[in-house]
C-alpha cells in the first residue's frame, strides 16, 4: 500500500478497500442497514410525488371549487404519515443497522489486536510501549471502521440518486444534463480533499498513539515525579504532543473547511443552472413549467445524499491511516513454533540444557555453550556476577526467549516440542519484581484456575504469607490495587511465590525471588520449600542466589562466568577451591549484611 | 485532610452544567464564539437563496404579467448565485474558526486533566487503573473533538436554519407557522426525556472504554507473568468481556439514539398533510384567513422542507452530542477530584536550605476505612542524622516513610521538619528539601542523563558527570559503552536492578535535599555494584539528614540511630550495639541476620 505517487486515489482505493472488509465480515446488518437506507430514500422521493398527487388532486382543485371533499382530506393524512411512518422505520433500520455493524467490526478487530499482543513474543514487546498498545486498540480501531456510520446512508442515497437521476432524464434531457454536472465536480472536490487531508490523518493517529504512549509511562512513575514535585515537566512534555495534535488538528479542519461548502454549493449551482436553462427552454416551447418544477425539486432532494457520499469519502483519509496502523500489528509474524509432544506429571522433572547460545545483541554472545543436567528432585542454585547470564537463564527455562543454538529439555523433550501452555504445566518461575493483577489475593495466587482454598492456603503456608493475608480485612477476598500497592514489596514476593506454588510445578526457578523478605522469614521459606518441596510431588529447584543461606539449600552450586558453567560443586567445595566464587560470595556478605 | 476518595466520574452534573464547565475550563472555546455564530447565520441565511429563488422564479418569472421574464430570472440567478459564493465563504471561516477554537480548547483541556492526574493524592492515584486514566485523558477527550466539530457546526446552522426559515414561514403565513410548530412541540418537549436516557447511556459506554482499557494495559505490563504462567487464555477473557461489554454498551444508546431520532421525521410527515389540510382550510374563507392562495400554500409546503430537515439535523447533533458530553463529564470529573493534600503553594513556608531535624508529635496514621498503621508514633530526629528504620514487615516502616514525606498526611497529631507543620510547607519547596528515593527505582524510557537529571532539571552531562564521581561512580559509568547517552529501556528495564538503583541515587545527588528519606532497594544485585551502592550512600548520607528504611544489618550499623517499629508503634531505639545488647524485637532480627551470614 504505497502512497507516494498519487495519495488521493490510493486513499480513495484503499478506503473502498477498508469497507470491503467491513461488508464481507458483516454482509447481513449491512443489508439490513442499506435496506432501510434504500428504502428512506425511496419514501423521500415518494414524499415529492404525494406532494405532487396532494397538489394536483386535493388543493388546487379545493381552491378552484371552493368545497372540500373530506375524502381527499383524509387521503393526504394518511398519505403523509404514511409515508412519514415507513420511512422511520427506515431510518432506524439504517442507523441501528450502521451501528451495530460498526461496534461489531471495532469488537473484533479489538479482540485480534489484543490476541496479537498475547502471541507477539516479549522482543516485540520492548520495542513497542504500553501506551502505544492502548492507542492501536482503540483508537486507530475506531478510525479504522469510522466510515461504516455513514455507508449505509450514502449506499442508500445512491439508489435515490439513481431513481432521481432517471426521473429528470425522462422528464428533459437538456435540464437534467445541465444538474447532472454536479457529479463530476463533487468528485474532483472529494479527490483533492482525500490527497491533501491523507498523510495529516497518518500523522494525527501516529501522534494519539505517542501521546498515549507518555500518559502511560508517566502516570506509570506518578510517585516519582510526585516525590521529586515534577509534575510540571511532566505537564511540559505532554502539553508538547498535545499542542502538536491540536495543531494538525486544525490543519485538517481548514481543509475540510473548503472542502464542506464546495459540496453544499455544488448543488445549489447545478439548480441555478438548471432554472437558466429551464427557463430558456420553456420560452422556446421545449419544456413545460411543470418540468422546470420537478427537476429543480429533484436536484434539491439529490443534494443531501450528495453531501452524505461526499461525508463517506471524507472520512477515508483518517479511517485508511487507523486501518494501516492496525495492520502493522495484525499483520506481524508470530514464528514461535510449537509441536505436540506432552510431558508426564507426577515426578520432578529433569533439567538438561545442552550447548545453550543466546546472546541479546547480534555478535555479543551472553551465553555460550552451556551444557548441564540438574537431576529430578534436585537443588542448584546459580551464582555469578551481573549479566553473566543468570536471568536470561530464566527466561530460557521458561521459553519466553528461544536460544540462538542448542537446546533446552525438560522430561527429554525440547521445549520447542511442547504445545502451547504445556510448559507452564510443569514449569514455574518466581521473577525478581513481583507483578500483581488488579484483582483479590485469591485471584492473584489461583490466576483463574479452580484450586480449592485449602490448596491456597498450603501454598500461602510454603510461601510464609498466610500470617499476613489472614490478616487482611478479608482475608483472600481482600482486592489488590493494580500496582499491588497496598503490599510491602516482602508481602507481594511471598505472593508471586505461593502463586507459583499452588501449581504444584515440577520445576520450580526462583529468580532472587525471597530478597525483600526478612532474613528470618527467608530461611522458614527455603526450609519449606526443601523440606516439602512446594506439594506432595517433588520439586526441581534452581535458584538464583546470593545469599550464602540460599546458597547453603542448594544440592550442588552452578558458577556461571563468561556465558558457561565456570565450576561447579557443593557450595563449601567452591568455596574452599575457587577464588573468584569465594570472592564473589564473600564479598556480597560483606555488603549486605 | 487525607484523600483516598476515588475519582469522580462526574455522573452527578447535568448536559448544561457540563458546557458551562467545559467552557470554563478551555475559554478558548469562547474565543470569537459571536463572530463563529455571525458566519453561521449568515451560512445559513444563504442556503434558503436556491429555494427561494426557485420559488421566486416560479411565481413571478414564469407567471409574470406578460408571460415568461427571463431579465427578471437572470437577476434572480445571478443574484444567487452571488449569495452562495458569499455563503460558501461564510461557511468557510465559520468551520475554519470552529475547528480552531475546538482544538485549542479540547488541548486545554487535555493538559490541565493530566496536570490534575498528578496532582492528585497518592491514595486516589492508586485507586484508578493506569488504562483507565490514560483514556480520560486521550479517547475522553476525543469524544468531545468530533462533536465540538461537527456537532458544534451543524448544531448552530441547524438552529440558525430554524430561525430563518420560522420568520420567512411567518412572512407567507402566521396560521401555517402556528400548525407546524404544533406538529413539532410533542418532539421538542420529548427531547428532555430522551437526554437523560441518553446520557445515562453514553455514561456506560465511556466508563466501559476506561475498564477496557485497563483491561488491555495490565497484560502488557504483566507480561512475563502472562507468559509463564501461560494465562494467555483467561486473560484474554478477561479483554474480551471487556471489549462486549463495551460493546453492548454503545449498541444500547445507538438504539436509544436511532429511535429518538426517528421521531422527527413523524412529526414531519403530520406537519407536511395538517399544512396543506389547514390551508385548504383556510382558503374556503373561514376566519383569520388572511389572502391565502394555492400558491401560498405550496410554496409553505416547500418551507415545511426547510424547516423539518434542520430540525432532524438538530436532533441529530443534541442526541450525538450526548456521547461528547459523556466523555467530557468524565473528564471534568478528574478536575473536580480534590487535589493534593492542600498545597499552601505560595502562602506556604519555604524551609530553610540546611540539615532538617524531624519531629513527629503523636502521630497517627490509617488508610481510608482501615485500622490504624501508625500508633502514636511520638519521636525527634536531629539534624544531619543518620537514621536507621527497622522493622518486620508490616510494621509501618514504609508508611513512616510516606507520612515522613508528606505523601499522605496523618490522621492524628503532627509531622515537623525544622519546627514548621508539613502542612504548612509549600510544596515547591517541600519537594527540593525532601527527597524520598523508593524500593524500586522508576526509571523513564529514556537515557542515563535524562534519567539523572530528573533529580535537577538545570544539570547538563557535566553536572551529571560530577555528581557519579563524587559517587564513586566513575568507573561503573565509563564502564557503560555509551556512559551518559545509554538507554534505560522502558521502566528502566535495560538495566539491571542495580544499576537501576545507581541511576536513583545520582539523581537523589543531584537533586541535594536536606533530608533524605530512602526505602531500601532489597533486590540482590551483584557484590561489585552492592559496593559501589554502598559508597555511593555514604556520600550522599554525610551532610544532611537520612532516614533509611532498612532491610540490611549493615545499614542498623553503620546508623547513628536505629528506630525499630512494631505493629505500628516505635518500640525501641539507639544506636545498634545499645539495642543488641537490649535484645527484644530488634535482638531477634539482629540475630537471624547473624544467622544468615554463618551459613
Amino acid at each position: 500500500m504505497s502512497d507516494a505517487a498519487e495519495p488521493g486515489r490510493t486513499t480513495l482505493r484503499d478506503g473502498f478497500g477498508v469497507l470491503g472488509v467491513a461488508i464481507r465480515r458483516e454482509p447481513w446488518i449491512f443489508t439490513i442497514s442499506t435496506l432501510g437506507s434504500l428504502l428512506f430514500g425511496a419514501l423521500t422521493v415518494a414524499d415529492a410525488w404525494v406532494l405532487g398527487w396532494s397538489t394536483d388532486h386535493v388543493v388546487l382543485p379545493a381552491f378552484e371549487s371552493g368545497t372540500t371533499a373530506t375524502g381527499g382530506l383524509v387521503a393526504v393524512l394518511a398519505l403523509f404519515l404514511g409515508v412519514a411512518i415507513l420511512r422511520a422505520v427506515g431510518i432506524v433500520a439504517r442507523r441501528l443497522g450502521a451501528g451495530v455493524m460498526q461496534y461489531r467490526m471495532q469488537a473484533a478487530y479489538r479482540r485480534e489486536v489484543t490476541g496479537q499482543y498475547l502471541r507477539l513474543p516479549m522482543a516485540w514487546h520492548q520495542r513497542h510501549p504500553a501506551g502505544q498498545l492502548l492507542s492501536n486498540a482503540n483508537s486507530d480501531v475506531e478510525a479504522a471502521w469510522a466510515p461504516i456510520a455513514p455507508l449505509p446512508m450514502a449506499v442508500g442515497t445512491l439508489a435515490m440518486v439513481v431513481i432521481a437521476v432517471v426521473q429528470m432524464l425522462l422528464v428533459d434531457l437538456t435540464m437534467a444534463a445541465v444538474g447532472l454536472m454536479v457529479f463530476p465536480l463533487v468528485t474532483v472536490a472529494t479527490l483533492t480533499y482525500q490527497r491533501f487531508s491523507s498523510p495529516l490523518f497518518t500523522r494525527i493517529q501516529a501522534l494519539r498513539a505517542e501521546l498515549s504512549e507518555v500518559a502511560h509511562e508517566s502516570f506509570d512513575g506518578a510517585m516519582v515525579v510526585k516525590t521529586l514535585g515534577r509534575e510540571g515537566e511532566e505537564t511540559a512534555r505532554f502539553a508538547e504532543k498535545a499542542d502538536q495534535l491540536r495543531d494538525l488538528g486544525i490543519r485538517v479542519g481548514r481543509i475540510r473547511a473548503v472542502f464542506d461548502p464546495l459540496l453544499e454549493a455544488i448543488p445549489g449551482f447545478g439548480v441555478l443552472g438548471v432554472l437558466g436553462v429551464g427557463v430558456w427552454r420553456i420560452r422556446n416551447g421545449h419544456a413545460d413549467p411543470g418540468d422546470l418544477v420537478t427537476i429543480a425539486y429533484l436536484l434539491t432532494i439529490v443534494a443531501f445524499p450528495i453531501r452524505s457520499i461526499g461525508w463517506l469519502l471524507g472520512e477515508f483519509p483518517r479511517s485508511v491511516a487507523g486501518f494501516r496502523r492496525v495492520h502493522r500489528v495484525l499483520d506481524e509474524p508470530v514464528d514461535t513454533s510449537y509441536g505436540d509432544t506432552t510431558l508426564g506429571q507426577g515426578e520432578a522433572a529433569r533439567l538438561e540444557l545442552e550447548s545453550l547460545a543466546y546472546s541479546y545483541v547480534p555478535g555479543q554472545r551472553l551465553l555460550a555453550d552451556l551444557s548441564l543436567v540438574v537431576e529430578p528432585g534436585r537443588t542448584v542454585a546459580v551464582v555469578g556476577e551481573t549479566a553473566s547470564g543468570k536471568s536470561t537463564l530464566t527466561t530460557l527455562l521458561t521459553r519466553l526467549v528461544d536460544p540462538d543454538a542448542g537446546r533446552v529439555l525438560v522430561d527429554g523433550v525440547d521445549l520447542r516440542d511442547l504445545p502451547r501452555g504445556e510448559l507452564a504445566r510443569h514449569v514455574a518461575l518466581v521473577p525478581q519484581s513481583a507483578f500483581m493483577f488488579d484483582d483479590t489475593v485469591r485471584g492473584n495466587i489461583t490466576l483463574g484456575e479452580d484450586v480449592a482454598d485449602e490448596d491456597v492456603w498450603a501454598a500461602l503456608r510454603t510461601a510464609q504469607a498466610d500470617g499476613f493475608v489472614a490478616a487482611l480485612p478479608h482475608g483472600l477476598d481482600s482486592r489488590l490495587g493494580e500496582r499491588g500497592t497496598s503490599l510491602s514489596g516482602g508481602q507481594r514476593q511471598r505472593l508471586s511465590l505461593a502463586r507459583a506454588l499452588v501449581r504444584r510445578p515440577r520445576l520450580l526457578i526462583l529468580d532472587d525471588a525471597t530478597s525483600a523478605v526478612d532474613p528470618e522469614v527467608e530461611g522458614r521459606i527455603l526450609a519449606g520449600l526443601r523440606r516439602d518441596g512446594g506439594g506432595p510431588v517433588g520439586t526441581t529447584l534452581v535458584l538464583i542466589a546470593y545469599r550464602k543461606a540460599t546458597i547453603g539449600l542448594a544440592d550442588e552450586v552452578l558458577f556461571l562466568a563468561g556465558g558457561r558453567i565456570a565450576d561447579r560443586g557443593t557450595h563449601a567445595e567452591l568455596l574452599a577451591r575457587n577464588p573468584a566464587y569465594a570472592r564473589l560470595v564473600n564479598a556480597y556478605e560483606e555488603v549486605t549484611t | 485532610m487525607s484523600a483516598g476518595t476515588a475519582m469522580a466520574t462526574g455522573d452527578e452534573i447535568t448536559a448544561w452544567q457540563t458546557i458551562k464547565r467545559g467552557a470554563e475550563i478551555s475559554p478558548e472555546l469562547k474565543d470569537g464564539l459571536w463572530g463563529t455564530v455571525l458566519l453561521a447565520l449568515l451560512g445559513t441565511a444563504g442556503r434558503v437563496v436556491v429555494p427561494i429563488a426557485v420559488q421566486q422564479t416560479l411565481d413571478r418569472g414564469l407567471h409574470g404579467p406578460h408571460g415568461l421574464d427571463l431579465p427578471f430570472v437572470t437577476r434572480m440567478a445571478l443574484l444567487a448565485a452571488l449569495a452562495l459564493v458569499l455563503t460558501g465563504i461564510a461557511s468557510y471561516l465559520m468551520t475554519a474558526r470552529l475547528f480552531t477554537t475546538a482544538e485549542r480548547g479540547l488541548a486545554t483541556l487535555r493538559i490541565k486533566a493530566f496536570r490534575h492526574v498528578h496532582d492528585l493524592p497518592l491514595l486516589t492515584q492508586n485507586t484508578e487503573r493506569r488504562g483507565a486514566l490514560v483514556s480520560r485523558v486521550t479517547s475522553d477527550v476525543d469524544q468531545v473533538s468530533q462533536f465540538l466539530v461537527f456537532g458544534g457546526i451543524i448544531g448552530i446552522v441547524s438552529v440558525g436554519q430554524i430561525v430563518v426559515a420560522t420568520m420567512i414561514m411567518l412572512v407567507y403565513s402566521w396560521q401555517l407557522t402556528i400548525v407546524v410548530w404544533v406538529c413539532f412541540a410533542p418532539l421538542f418537549l420529548s427531547l428532555r426525556y430522551f437526554q437523560l436516557r441518553l446520557s445515562e447511556a453514553y455514561g456506560l459506554v465511556r466508563r466501559m472504554v476506561g475498564q477496557m482499557l485497563a483491561a488491555v494495559s495490565e497484560p502488557v505490563v504483566g507480561a512475563v507473568v502472562v507468559r509463564t504462567h501461560a494465562i494467555e487464555g483467561r486473560t484474554q477473557a478477561r479483554i474480551d468481556e471487556a471489549i462486549a461489554s463495551y460493546q453492548s454498551a454503545s449498541t444500547r444508546a445507538q438504539g436509544l439514539t436511532a429511535f429518538s431520532f426517528s421521531l422527527g421525521g413523524v412529526s414531519a410527515g403530520l406537519a407536511n398533510a395538517l399544512v396543506l389540510i389547514v390551508g385548504i382550510w383556510l382558503g374556503q374563507g373561514h376566519l383569520w384567513a388572511g389572502d391565502i392562495t394555492s400558491g401560498k400554500v405550496l410554496a409553505f409546503a416547500f418551507l415545511v422542507t426547510m424547516f423539518v430537515s434542520p430540525v432532524q439535523m438538530g436532533t441529530q447533533v443534541l442526541t450525538d452530542a450526548q456521547n461528547a458530553i459523556a466523555g467530557w463529564r468524565r473528564v471534568i470529573g478528574i478536575l473536580d477530584t480534590p487535589a493534593d493534600l492542600d498545597d499552601p503553594g505560595t502562602e506556604g513556608v519555604a524551609l530553610p536550605h540546611r540539615p532538617l531535624d524531624v519531629e513527629f508529635a503523636h502521630v497517627d496514621f490509617a488508610y481510608p476505612q482501615g485500622p490504624l498503621v501508625l500508633c502514636d508514633v511520638d519521636l525527634r530526629i536531629a539534624a544531619g542524622t543518620r537514621v536507621a528504620v527497622v522493622g518486620e514487615t508490616g510494621s509501618g516502616k514504609t508508611t513512616f516513610a510516606k507520612v515522613l514525606t508528606r505523601l499522605v498526611d496523618p490522621v492524628g497529631g503532627e509531622v515537623r521538619l525544622a519546627g514548621h507543620d508539613l502542612r504548612t510547607v509549600s510544596f515547591d519547596s517541600l519537594r527540593r528539601r525532601v527527597v524520598l528515593v523508593p524500593q524500586e527505582g522508576f526509571l523513564f524510557d529514556s537515557t542515563l542523563l535524562a534519567n539523572a537529571s530528573y533529580g535537577d532539571l538545570a544539570a547538563g552531562p557535566d553536572d551529571v558527570s560530577r555528581a557519579v564521581v563524587e559517587l564513586g561512580l566513575g568507573d561503573w559509568l565509563d564502564g557503560l559503552p555509551r556512559g551518559l547517552d545509554t538507554r534505560v529501556g522502558p521502566r528502566g528495564e535495560s538495566m539491571s536492578a542495580g544499576e537501576r538503583q545507581l541511576v536513583a541515587l545520582i539523581r537523589a545527588h543531584l537533586a541535594d535535599p536536606d533530608l533524605l528519606v530512602l526505602d531500601e532497594a532489597t533486590s540482590a544485585v551483584d557484590p561489585a555494584l552492592e559496593m559501589r551502592i554502598g559508597r555511593a550512600l555514604e556520600t550522599l548520607m554525610s551532610g544532611r539528614t537520612s532516614v533509611t528504611i532498612a532491610h540490611r544489618m549493615s545499614t542498623a550499623e553503620n546508623a547513628d540511630e536505629v528506630i525499630v517499629f512494631d505493629q505500628g508503634r516505635v518500640v525501641q531505639r539507639g544506636p545498634h550495639v545499645a539495642l543488641v545488647a537490649e535484645g527484644g524485637v530488634y535482638g531477634r532480627l539482629h540475630s537471624s541476620w547473624v544467622a544468615q551470614q554463618a551459613t
